[in-house]
């Protein structure tokens, strides 16, 4: 099996689909010829010609309409949004238009399309360019909303994310791009959207995340385990909307605590809704509040504070230790 | 190149026209060719469509339908335009296109329940090529974009149309479809009905533009202005267009200059704020269905009685369509949450419970 960074594995589905279905087109700023600004495209045009993979002027929302269109006359769009701090450029396409595209046609046309966009903090880019805006994305009816946190389910993800006939929001990392190396199967595979991944088992906390938080959760529970001997669960979303509840709450009756970590802002977002559907469907299986981990509720920092900014291992910690102790 | 301070602008354009406002050829050059039965073709619909303007605004007061807006004024650039079309092409309407959208083939009844906020409405037939009217000004501008460059990948002769008003050529979006089509030749055809009112806000506070038509030289794409009070006039330069455009020679710009009436929707606007009586005259005495109905009468082709028996024809759908609305079954819910997605998630099965199943 190959070893894959997580961007080579999205480079890698891009091209099994390409491959596997002709409707299938990928296209957007700089995808093209020069493969993208992070080489996520790198190849595809020089193997699919310019009519699969190819460049787009430089608008946004000018993408989205073309995704939507496209997606009307039988295609499968893959669009790239350079960097998911852009989107409120395209916000109209995409919440507005392909999230319900399906409802204003009663159920006669669809938008198979799939918005792919780095996104992420810990690498220092400018503004609007790491914002954690999936909550934005999950309020929205009729969206899917997937943020893989390796290599093999990237792949596996955006195979099912293309293949969807409704639309996905794909977002990817920055940090985790080129951070680590997984195996990654040849060919195709899917995992399903809508699956969460219990990525580490334990008895006493469950976390619950999703993205490049999967990895700063890993760290803090090891951390827990060593200062304190206790065991905690992670649980990887995989998909934020819809959210898979029951795996969640199979872990609570496990652990009876639970801590949500996520790197967008505090409030209104996914911690929140994953907290409200705990309360909903596992109170009584709860020995402590559930509590969230999360960046303040400012915009996103700049480079000089960020690393302070984002949530980290310690302040996992920390909650662990106060969801253990209530 | 120049060594003089020169700005770069719009090359001077003139308003197309073929009929004045008399009925009589001013540009025989650009007389369509079109037989006598497609004359008459042209004629019924603009007449059937007057018919259906009134009925609607009538059926509104009366509460029989929802949100509204009206059309008489518009009809030769809206049947002008969508008669170059053929059934293959596909339609991106604005809110107040729903004659074309009809036209073009959508049942007159779902039309109905389309303005009263029923999703039966917007199913379209699968044989018809339309989506429906676009709410958001400008969206339909992209999308026609992307709907166009597909059929021009799938290598097939067919056009995408849209219409957006004055008002709307201000949207961003209005650029970047124009400039998406202009850049990859996509057989893309955009008619902007000038109105010369976005609303209340009159087309000198909109743009310093001169012209609407001339938007196209910025995307490097054909801009036309057209008598849009002149039914043969817009068919020409459409038919021009499209036929254009299905030969790979991409996309274009129409600028119709036409006028409404009416308020601009039913929902409350009151066009006495902000248009004079004068106005209004001015332009109902050049009125489209009375320019083309002399122009027919002068060829013999059209009397009196054909117009009475298109109106009639014209009441009798509109009260036949009005009842298939009134019996079609009520939206519901759980309904409603079904088509949200293909296969509705767990979540979503769990919010149709609040509901009760469907009957």
């Amino acid at each position: 099996m190959a070893q894959m960074t997580m961007i080579q594995a999205i480079t890698d589905a891009m091209k099994v689909e390409l491959e596997n279905d002709p409707s299938v087109l990928v296209f957007g700023e700089d995808v093209g010829h020069n493969g993208g600004v992070f080489r996520a495209t790198d190849g595809l045009q020089k193997e699919f010609g310019e009519e699969r993979v190819f460049d787009t002027p430089l608008a946004e929302s000018g993408i989205g309409g073309l995704a939507i269109g496209l997606g009307l006359t039988g295609y499968r769009p893959v669009a790239e949004i350079q960097f998911f701090g852009f989107v409120f450029e395209v916000m109209d396409s995409i919440v507005g238009q392909a999230a319900r595209m399906r409802y204003r046609s009663g159920g006669r046309y669809n938008s198979p399309v799939v918005f792919r966009a780095p996104f992420g903090g810990g690498v220092k880019t400018p503004e609007l360019h790491a914002d954690s805006l999936e909550g934005l994305m999950a309020q929205s009816p009729g969206l899917k909303v997937v943020i893989p946190s390796n290599p093999y389910d990237a792949k596996g993800l955006l195979v099912s994310a293309i293949r969807d006939n409704d639309p996905v929001v794909f977002l990817e990392h920055m940090k985790l791009y080129r951070s680590f190396r997984g195996e990654v199967p040849e060919g195709e595979y899917t995992i399903p959207l809508g699956k969460a991944n219990v990525v580490r088992e334990g008895s006493d906390v469950t976390i619950v995340t999703y993205g490049a938080m999967v990895h700063t959760s890993l760290k803090a529970a090891e951390q827990a385990e060593k200062e304190r001997g206790v065991s905690v669960e992670v649980i990887d979303l995989r998909t934020v909307s819809p959210i898979d509840i029951d795996t969640v709450v199979e872990s609570i009756k496990k652990t009876n605590r639970a801590i949500v970590v996520q790197e967008a802002q505090n409030k209104a977002g996914v911690a929140p809704e994953i907290i409200t559907q705990i309360n909903e469907k596992a109170i009584l299986h709860l020995e402590a509040p559930v509590l969230r981990v999360t960046a303040p509720d400012t915009v996103f920092a700049f480079a000089a504070i960020e690393d302070e900014w984002l949530p980290d291992p310690k302040r996992v910690n920390k909650a662990i230790n106060e969801v253990l102790d209530f | 190149m120049s060594t003089n301070l020169e700005a770069i602008r719009a090359e001077e354009q003139e308003t197309i026209q073929v009929l004045d406002p008399d009925g009589n050829i001013v540009s025989k050059d650009l007389e369509p060719d079109l037989s006598d039965d497609q004359l008459r073709e042209i004629m019924t619909r603009m007449v059937y469509t007057r018919v259906w303007d009134q009925r609607a605004i009538s059926l509104n007061r009366q509460g029989r339908l929802g949100f509204y807006a009206p059309v008489a004024g518009q009809e030769a650039t809206m049947i002008g335009s969508h008669f170059a079309m053929n059934k293959e092409d596909f339609l991106l309407p604005s809110y107040r296109d729903i004659p074309q959208i009809v036209w073009h083939g959508l049942p007159l009844y779902q039309a109905f329940l389309y303005s009263r906020g029923h999703q039966t409405g917007g199913k379209i037939p699968e044989d018809v090529n339309v989506l429906m009217p676009q709410i958001i000004i400008g969206a339909q501008i992209i999308q026609t974009t992307g709907v166009a460059y597909g059929f021009k990948l799938n290598g097939e002769k067919r056009v995408a149309l849209t219409y957006i008003g004055d008002g709307g050529t201000s949207q961003g979006d209005f650029y970047e479809g124009v400039n998406f089509a202009g850049a990859y030749q996509a057989p893309a055809i955009f008619i902007v009905q000038n109105n010369r009112y976005a609303i209340s806000v009159p087309i000198e506070k909109q743009t310093a533009a001169d012209t609407l038509a001339q938007k196209a030289v910025a995307a490097g794409i054909p801009g036309y202005q057209v008598d849009g009070m002149d039914v043969l006039a817009v068919y020409a330069v459409a038919n021009k267009v499209a036929e254009k455009a299905r030969n790979g020679e991409g996309p274009a710009l129409i600028e119709s200059l036409t006028y409404r009436y009416g308020p601009h929707t039913m929902a409350g606007d009151d066009p006495t704020r902000y248009r004079t009586n004068e106005e209004a005259t001015e332009w109902e005495n050049n009125d489209p269905i009375v320019r083309f109905r002399k122009y027919l009468e002068a060829k013999g082709i059209w009397s009196e009685e054909d117009e009475n028996k298109v109106m009639e024809e014209a009441k009798e759908d509109i009260s036949a369509a009005i009842k298939k609305a009134d019996e079609i079954e009520k939206m519901t819910v759980p309904g409603l949450i079904d088509t949200m997605f293909e296969k509705t998630p767990d979540h979503l099965e769990e919010q149709k419970e609040w509901f009760g199943t469907e009957e």
